[in-house]
């Protein structure tokens, strides 16, 4: 039993794990513990090994006593670096932050927020997943968020894959990294194709449109910006003196009111294609403050308006399944 | 900062290098100066190669060779200033920075003094600061600075460990470059009109001296060097040395015992006072007591020695070595010839011949200059009797002349003459100024005498030193003038600091790595033994610097610790809290369930509360928090 313990806590337990364990995203903050902290010279750090026996053998060969200061001084920094090496990274805390849905071809991004609880500063913290990388800088009793975008393609839940932290502070000679996969997926959309909206008829069966009139163009009120908005809607005078980027509201349009239908679209249609077309087309209706509903086979969002709307709209599409 | 790195680096080389390659380095540092402003302006690569094969065949010219020391290090060095012209990628960066070790490292090749350490510290500060500055480029370089200096520091204590420990063989490991060794300065095998007044000139240490016993007197400081028996009327040069076993000193008087340090001046023989008795167990004694090494010296060695300044030297008087001591060149200086013969004439024994030179050198108004007058083809009748002016070498040269020609057995001596005390170490310092040049004479029944006609002529080289027997105005080195008495003391201390950094950092070797283990208590340590005691001491050392440097680390913060603390207290009281349940919620309830110790609860829930999600942590909040938990008992 004593022996159980002693290979738990031992790199080389570890590494086994890492090797043939599991790898399920892990709830919750997570902890990097010493035992998840692995560490190895880096190529320069191989390199620095050699200049370093090259510099002793120099230093015995010709009886410099000064060399073989500088030789051990030398071996000593190297020593030293594989301690801050791994401080920089052990005892980090990784959580994970929010992640705003987007449309597929787009990046996701993913928040990971580093706690960092000591009293020293943590400093470039690599993360990697799927050839993203960005960098950060974790004060001491401080946390930052990092954004770490991936690539999306299909439609629906994206989960985070796992997540290489690694540092090379402070001499670049050592590597210290570990490996973390928080639960964490992103909502993508479908990508909506380029189509107009639908014109408006007054099929009073589908209700596609019900005009205003000519005060289509009054003023209503301002709401977040988000990417489908156009930008000639941007309030920009308004968002200048807010935080965010804000898109008027027009009132006269809010009278209009649209049926998307799966049934309506040509027969010959894609799914996909469907969905994305759908999927246009709730934006452009809720850019222009149109009230619209959505019909898929079995499911039906009633008619409304506005951002939760849209959000939803789109979440059904996004998670449709044919 | 690497560039600033670089250029520390070979700061000191400047004076080693050809004098071209100072201008390319100086030319490259500016346009990488240049480029560091304007990105553009770095060179193509085509150019580089250009550069770096036009250097390579500029080292072979300045050396006629490529292969060796020194055309190694300037190679280096260039290799160095154009490796900064390149640095794009993160690779090139390290590569610079290894040059830099390099060419810190090929410092020490033509000096190992401590501004030239202190320099070299810097270089790796410097770098270092440039490598901490590369893997976080976000940071202020004071923030680097901070950090490199920290790993510095906590790489001393293993780099103390492993020149101390580490076991220590002595080199070379193989055959080395004929340059290795140039450029040392000290007595050689010959000696010519000249040769002893320009080293005379040099302030450089020849040897340090530590005296064991009460040091003889000044006038007896005679110093042995190589002895010379070979005229051909212009030059002395050394016979063959003949390595003798029975050679025998018949001593008078109280024996000294000292220590002497020698400094490299890449030749065989080991300077003792006259006349060694006892000799160190690497060297041997020739049949002219020399005490010579088997290997040159090329590094600063120890010995020791004990020598009596009242000696007879009855060795060496056989009949071929007589025969040596008498022959003189042909056909040159008649003056001296005659007056030699005319002594021989009128005086019985070879005593009497050379008391009556003594006293013709006494008496003769001989000038002592370091700038004697040019001397022609009979140099010894020109001297003695046109310019009468003269080095220590002329007396030398002269009085052995004439006892050649008068038959008395006699030979050159050369060596240093006096030292000087360092009264802040201790130790006599024996510089190359105090280069001296006497002579010895062969008497029946004596053995030979020394006689020193520079003495007889200017006795107060010998009672006072050089800097009293030189004239006004000479060019003596600066230092040695004794009109400058703070720049003496200055002088004094600084060389006493050397000392004892030759003594401690340059001269560890082999033997004093023995000495020091077995005062620590391991009498015969083998390498194993002593890898051993390395690796344990290092990792002793990098355990203390662990846990310094993860003393800070922490899981939770002091406020949710306290708290934990004060909730375990709680459970163990039966009153666990629940999962769900907040600190407040939690506080109600436990206030409740011991109404006697509400008002601690209650503090003890809201100054947690404040720190944890409060604007921001406050340390005398903490300590009051896990004050009132400490005291906390249910």
């Amino acid at each position: 039993m004593k022996l159980d313990r002693v290979l738990q806590y031992s790199q080389a337990y570890n590494f086994f794990q890492w090797v043939f364990g599991k790898h399920a995203p892990e709830p919750g903050v997570v902890f990097l513990s010493q035992r998840r902290v692995y560490i190895l010279p880096t190529r320069h750090g191989l390199t620095f090994g050699l200049a370093v026996i090259l510099m002793l053998i120099g230093s015995i060969n010709y009886n410099l006593s000064l060399g073989y200061v500088l030789t051990f001084l030398l071996a000593g920094l190297g020593i030293v670096s594989i301690l801050h090496t791994f401080r920089n990274l052990a005892h980090l805390y990784v959580g994970a932050g929010r992640v705003a849905p987007v449309f597929a071809g787009d990046a996701a991004q993913f928040e990971l927020v580093f706690e960092n609880k000591s009293d020293f500063d943590r400093h470039s913290l690599d993360l990697a997943c799927r050839g993203a990388r960005v960098s950060c800088d974790v004060p001491g009793r401080h946390h930052r968020s990092v954004m770490l975008p991936a690539k999306t393609e299909k439609r629906g839940w994206l989960q985070l894959e796992r997540v290489t932290v690694d540092t090379r502070f402070p001499l670049g000679l050592m590597r210290a990294w570990s490996y973390v996969q928080p639960d964490m997926r992103a909502l993508v959309y479908p990508r909506p194709d380029s189509a107009p909206l639908p014109p408006t008829h007054s099929d009073a069966e589908t209700g596609d449109a019900v005009s205003a009139g000519p005060g289509a163009d009054d003023f209503a009120g301002l709401r977040p910006y988000h990417a489908s908005d156009s930008p000639r809607h941007i309030a920009w005078k308004a968002s200048a003196r807010s935080e965010l980027l804000l898109t008027k509201l027009f009132a006269g349009r809010a009278a209009s009111e649209l049926w998307f239908d799966w049934d309506r679209l040509p027969a010959g249609m894609h799914t996909e294609a469907r969905l994305s077309r759908l999927a246009r087309w709730v934006i452009l209706a809720e850019e222009r403050g149109l009230r619209y509903g959505l019909k898929l086979p079995g499911v039906e969002v009633p008619l409304g308006e506005g951002f939760p709307h849209r959000e939803r709209c789109l979440k059904e599409l996004a998670l449709y399944r044919g | 900062m690497l560039i600033a790195g670089a250029t520390l680096a070979v700061a000191s080389h400047t004076q080693w290098l050809p004098f071209w390659v100072d201008f390319a380095a100086a030319a490259l540092l500016v346009w990488r100066a240049i480029a560091s402003i304007r990105p553009g302006a770095l060179p193509p690569r085509w150019l580089l190669i250009l550069l770096t094969f036009s250097g390579a065949i500029g080292v072979f010219f300045s050396y006629r060779t490529i292969m060796g020391r020194d055309p190694g290090v300037t190679l280096l060095v260039l290799l160095l200033f154009l490796k900064l012209l390149e640095t794009r990628a993160r690779r090139d960066v390290f590569v610079v920075a290894f040059l830099v070790y390099f060419v810190a490292l090929a410092n020490f090749f033509y000096s190992q003094s401590i501004p030239i350490a202190g320099l070299m510290l810097l270089t790796v500060f410097v770098t270092t600061t440039a490598l901490v500055g590369f893997s976080a480029p976000l940071r202020p370089v004071v923030d680097d600075l901070k950090t490199a200096g920290r790993m510095l520091a906590q790489a001393g204590p293993v780099m103390l460990l492993l020149f101390f420990l580490f076991p220590r063989v002595q080199g070379p490991l193989w055959g080395m470059p004929q340059d290795a060794y140039s450029g040392v300065t000290g007595l050689s095998e010959t000696m010519s009109p000249g040769s002893i007044s320009a080293l005379s000139l040099s302030d450089a240490i020849a040897f340090r001296v530590k005296f064991e016993t009460e040091p003889p007197p000044r006038a007896l400081l005679y110093w042995r060097g190589p002895v010379l028996s070979d005229f051909d009327g212009l030059a002395w040069r050394v016979g063959l040395p003949q390595l003798r076993r029975n050679m025998s000193v018949e001593a008078a008087g109280t024996p000294v015992d000292y220590e002497v340090t020698l400094e490299p001046h890449n030749r065989n023989w080991m300077f003792a006072l006259e006349m060694p008795a006892r000799i160190p167990p690497t060297a041997r004694l020739t049949s002219e007591y020399l005490v010579i090494s088997l290997t040159p010296i090329r590094s600063r060695v120890r010995y020791e020695m004990r020598s009596f300044p009242q000696f007879q030297a009855p060795s060496g008087g056989g009949p071929e070595d007589l025969a040596i001591a008498l022959r003189l060149p042909r056909g040159v200086n008649p003056r001296s010839l005659a007056l030699a013969s005319e002594w021989r004439e009128s005086l019985a024994d070879n005593s009497a011949i050379v008391r009556r030179a003594i006293e013709f050198f006494r008496g003769s108004r001989f000038e002592y200059t370091l700038q004697p007058p040019a001397l022609g083809r009979n140099s010894v009748d020109e001297f003695l009797f046109d310019t009468k002016q003269g080095f220590c070498e002329h007396f030398a040269s002269s009085f052995v002349f004439l006892m050649r020609a008068a038959g008395v057995p006699a030979r050159v001596v050369t060596g240093y003459q006096g030292g000087d005390t360092n009264p802040v170490d201790g130790y006599m310092v024996v510089r190359q100024a105090d280069a001296h040049a006497w002579a010895e004479v062969w008497l029946a029944g004596n053995g030979w005498k020394r006689v020193d006609p520079t003495a007889a002529a200017v006795p107060v080289r010998v009672e006072l030193g050089i800097t009293a027997a030189a004239p006004a105005g000479a060019t003596l080195p600066l230092l040695m003038r004794t009109n400058l008495n703070w720049l003496k003391g200055l002088r004094n201390n600084w060389e006493a600091l050397t000392n004892q950094w030759n003594q401690w950092v340059l001269g560890y070797n082999p033997d004093r790595q023995r000495e020091m283990l077995s005062w620590l208590g391991v009498p015969q340590p083998s390498w194993q033994t002593m890898t051993v005691m390395l690796f344990w001491s290092v990792a002793g050392v990098l355990l203390l610097t662990a846990l310094w440097l993860l003393r800070g680390i922490r899981r939770e913060d002091t406020a949710q610790r306290a708290w934990l603390r004060f909730c375990d207290k709680l459970a163990r009281e039966g009153l666990a809290r629940e999962r769900a349940e907040g600190p407040l919620d939690y506080a109600n309830r436990v206030a409740r369930a011991l109404p006697a110790r509400e008002n601690a609860v209650r503090a003890i829930a809201s100054l947690y509360v404040d720190q944890r999600y409060g604007p921001g942590p406050d340390t005398r909040s903490i300590d009051r928090l896990r004050h009132l938990v400490r005291e906390f008992a249910p």
